[in-house]
């Protein structure tokens, strides 16, 4: 359903539109040449992808470094094309558009990445970082709507006039989430958000994300390699391994009960408190099969 | 017992900057002690301490006394630590690549840690001795290729390999698995425990990650702000924590609890070297009062304790 | 906070020692730079002549003082041509397609096979000999130095996530240029700048030796070295005075380039 809010342009989508629709997506990328005479070789990151995320939905990739994942986000994001397949953003076929015609898409969907030191230029101010993704989409960057989003991501006012050096990794993150939302879009595609922050600060940074992605109705993808992450923030998500999805389904059910070989590798790879109190070892992280942690043991 | 390695009031300064102060630990032999702590904490400073590999302008003083070595290894000369290190002490780092000598087999790598040491007969024995280490590590067909051939997990083995060569008395590992991917993580650890198993060496187990010390450790040490806030056992400590960091911090990561607010830690985790004075904790905690701008004092023992002016109530510790 | 590594600040100091050299050059030298004294030829040098005289009489140490006039003219015009042309191809070889940016650095390889001096010294043989020619001629050839280094440093910016970040709020390529790849390799160009200055200041000397450069009665380090080369054995200072000025110059633009990258090296910056 449209959302009726302010902070939503209305949309003629219709009910059973996707926000998100990936079919048969393949991206090959050719290596450097190592022969005259032979063709350029190839490496396959996406082996064919399909996926839908619904409008309003938390939707999570959970996979491992070389998996396709940071690919995948970037074709849906429009900087990467694909090889072959299609990718359709609330509606609208995006897989051959050209970069004019792409506007709905820069207002509409914006991303946050992992990298708090990399993600923000060093030579602009946090002002003119965060006012970049308005000025370029011809909205009048006022201050009061700056200070609007650093207020939303619990940062002061004054943070404005300051450079990304002067703030720490989590402060930085904040940063990022102000830059992504100020075009008001309805997708937020979030790559290893917190992957980098210390665990204090982990939980700030999770919150504040699902704050907001409640508050202002968005759609969330969240791509991790940490399960339990994607786990507490997500509803739906998608296991991918070696370019391809193995595995998708309500986050509970899969981390409770995967089924792909893969991903119970996966799942049981993770070491959790309750699990290590309750005698877990190293050994059973290799197990292959997770162990249900008996309830009642982190008291 | 005689522990392997005693530390006593280590303190780390860079210039004007305190990074780690009054830090005293033990590791029993054949324990398996982990140091935790985000950013800041200064837990790799003392590692790097323990392994006299601390930067040319950054000082430490106290005192780090290793079983079976006569001198203090504060204030050695480097002759006489590359001695110990390699020998009775090793150390794993995050990063695998830089730990390994790019231009050599990994095999010749391996053998060559013995022979430094002299803790083989000659060549061939080394060899041999360097083929069953590496099979140890599940790599047995590696012995003639270079790093770069290697994946981040596999180079991570062969370091492990290589700290593992001459049987230490202590085993060091700073974060030996962030830089791994989860899969490959939990083989890393199980080849860590069990090769200090194996030689019934100490490890001392640094890193950020709750859960992962949990499954390695018996024993845990808190740090924060250079200073360690708590120490016990592992069972106690994440079942009943004392220390408000603590708590806050086992709170922060429980992602299990199907809560999706998550309790958190209010503030930033300071840069090194700008903690308040007195508790370093108190500007981030929600209990602190007057009396923690005073340094708390150590409650408890050695073995089980806490620095805190308002420890958290303790708990009978859950029988797992 | 930070402290001074040794090489900028010897480097700053010589530098600065020879542009108010050639600035006060401009309202004051002992003596005319140009002032032929048949009387006074071959001084040694003295309290009315510092570094004493040529064989046609004229102050040697006002020459030098008017010739760093030449030196700095030539490495401003020289490194400006390098720059204003090197850095927009770097940057565009940096961000445009596999195929163009290949056509791009093949071609400035092969500028950069191409000898410098030869390529001045075809060009004073065409257009005449004159310190512009020469300036120009080696602008050109120091062309490629720079593509290459903002080539690399800008692919490095291209990779950042903020650049990612730029192109899904909508900015097209050549603000992205403009806004954040060019303020991010700034530091890269000074560094390459200084570098290039030394490599220029050595060359204008070399061209005017070869009689390719700044012709008489200009003063010139370069053609004072010549000049003294029928004197070598009865009066050396006057192959020592210039010599001396430009190997100074040059280690100076050197130190000055090597203390620099030191300063933005962003790993030693991590380290502070």
């Amino acid at each position: 359903m449209p959302d009726p809010t302010a902070n939503h342009r209305p949309s003629d989508l219709s009910v059973a539109d996707p926000a998100i629709r990936v079919v048969d997506v393949v991206r090959d990328y050719p290596r450097p040449r190592t022969s005259l005479l032979r063709p350029a070789p190839v490496v396959r990151a996406l082996r064919g992808v399909s996926l839908e995320v619904q409008a309003g939905e938390r939707f999570g990739i959970v996979g491992e470094s070389g998996c396709g994942k940071s690919t995948l986000l970037r074709i849906i994001a429009a900087l990467d094309r694909v090889t072959s397949g299609q990718v359709v953003v609330e509606g609208t076929d995006i897989t051959h558009l050209p970069e004019r015609r792409l506007r709905f898409l820069r207002e509409n969907l914006q991303l946050v990445f992992q990298d708090p030191m990399s993600s923000l230029d060093p030579r602009m101010r946090v002002r003119d970082i965060i006012a970049e993704p308005l000025v370029v989409q011809g909205h009048p960057a006022s201050g009061e709507r700056v200070r609007e989003l650093l207020e939303a991501v619990g940062l002061s006012a004054d943070a404005g006039d300051r450079y990304p050096h002067q703030f720490s990794g989590g402060q930085r993150q904040r940063i990022s989430i102000a830059r992504a939302l100020a075009p008001r879009p309805r997708i937020l595609i979030a790559d290893e958000p917190v992957s980098a922050l210390d665990v204090s600060v982990r939980a700030q940074v999770l919150n504040l994300i699902s704050d907001l992605v409640d508050e202002l109705n968005l759609t969330l993808i969240f791509v991790s390699h940490d399960l339990s992450v994607i786990k507490h923030v997500c509803d739906r998500v998608a296991v991918m391994n070696a370019g391809e999805i193995v595995e998708t389904g309500p986050t509970g059910d899969v981390y409770a009960a995967p089924a792909h070989p893969y991903t119970r590798r996966l799942v049981s790879s993770i070491p959790t408190l309750p699990r290590a109190l309750a005698g877990a070892t190293t050994a059973d992280l290799l197990s292959g099969t997770p162990s249900d942690p008996p309830k009642g043991a982190l008291a | 017992m005689n522990s392997v390695l005693a530390v006593e009031d280590l303190t780390v300064t860079v210039r004007d900057k305190t990074l780690v102060q009054d830090v005293s630990l033990t590791v029993d032999p054949g324990e398996r002690v982990g140091l935790i702590g985000e950013s800041g904490s200064g837990k790799s400073l003392t590692a790097l301490s323990v392994m006299g590999l601390l930067p040319e302008d950054v000082h430490a003083s106290g005192s780090v006394r290793l079983a079976g070595v006569d001198h203090d290894l504060i204030g050695a000369d480097e002759r006489r630590l590359s001695r110990v290190r390699g020998r009775q002490l090793a150390i794993v780092f995050q990063e695998p690549m830089t730990a390994l000598n790019p231009t050599m087999r990994v095999g010749d790598q391996v053998a060559e840690a013995m022979l430094i040491h002299d803790t083989v007969p000659g060549r061939r024995a080394a060899r041999a001795a360097a083929i069953e280490l590496l099979g140890r590590v599940q790599l047995p067909d590696v012995l003639r290729a270079y790093p770069h051939q290697l994946s981040g997990g596999q180079r991570q083995r062969v370091v492990l390999a290589l700290a593992l060569a001459n049987d230490p008395s202590l085993l060091i590992c700073d974060e030996p698995t962030t830089a791994l991917d989860v899969t490959v993580q939990a083989m890393v650890l199980d080849l860590i425990v069990r090769g200090v198993t194996d030689r019934s060496s100490a490890l001392l187990f640094i890193t950020h990650d709750l859960a992962v010390v949990a499954t390695v450790c018996q024993r845990v040490l808190v740090m924060y702000g250079g200073r360690i806030v708590e120490s016990g056992p592992v069972n106690e400590v994440f079942t009943s924590p004392r220390h408000r960091y603590t708590q806050g911090l086992i709170a922060a990561s429980d992602l299990e609890s199907a809560d999706r607010r998550l309790p958190t830690i209010p503030g930033n985790v300071p840069a090194a070297g700008q903690f308040p004075n007195g508790c370093v904790f108190r500007t981030r905690c929600a209990h602190a009062t007057e009396i923690c701008a005073t340094a708390p004092p150590w409650s408890g023992t050695a073995s089980r304790g806490f620095a805190c002016h308002h420890p958290a109530p303790a708990l009978e510790p859950a029988d797992a | 906070m930070r402290r001074l590594n040794p090489s900028l600040v010897a480097g700053g100091v010589i530098v600065l020692l020879i542009v108010v050299t050639a600035l006060v050059s401009f309202v004051w030298t002992p003596y005319d730079a140009t002032l032929v004294d048949p009387a006074s030829r071959l001084l040694k040098p003295s309290w009315s002549h510092w570094f004493g005289t040529d064989k046609f009489g004229r102050d040697v140490l006002s020459q030098i003082m008017v010739g760093s006039r030449t030196t700095l003219f030539v490495g401003i015009v020289a490194v400006g041509v390098a720059a204003v042309i090197g850095v927009p191809l770097g940057i565009l070889a940096a961000m445009s397609r596999r195929w163009s940016s290949e056509v791009i650095m093949r071609s400035n390889d092969l500028l950069l096979a191409f000898p410098a001096l030869l390529l001045a010294i075809m060009f004073g043989a065409v257009f005449g000999a004159s310190t512009l020619t020469a300036m120009i001629a080696i602008g050109i050839a120091s062309i490629p130095s720079f593509a290459r280094v903002i080539r690399s440093g800008a692919l490095q910016v291209m990779r950042t996530e903020y650049v990612l970040a730029a192109r899904a709020a909508g900015r097209q390529p050549f603000p992205i240029a403009v806004r954040h790849v060019l303020p991010n390799v700034a530091s890269l160009i000074t560094v390459q700048a200084s570098v290039s200055f030394a490599i220029a200041v050595l060359a204008e000397a070399a061209l005017s030796f070869l009689g390719y450069g700044t012709p008489p009665p200009t003063p010139s380090w370069g053609r004072m070295l010549q000049e003294s080369q029928e004197f070598l054995f009865s009066a050396p200072r006057l192959a020592v005075f210039p010599g001396l000025a430009i190997a100074l110059a040059v280690l100076g633009f050197n130190l000055l380039g090597d203390g620099l990258r030191d300063r933005f090296d962003p790993k030693l910056e991590d380290r502070r």
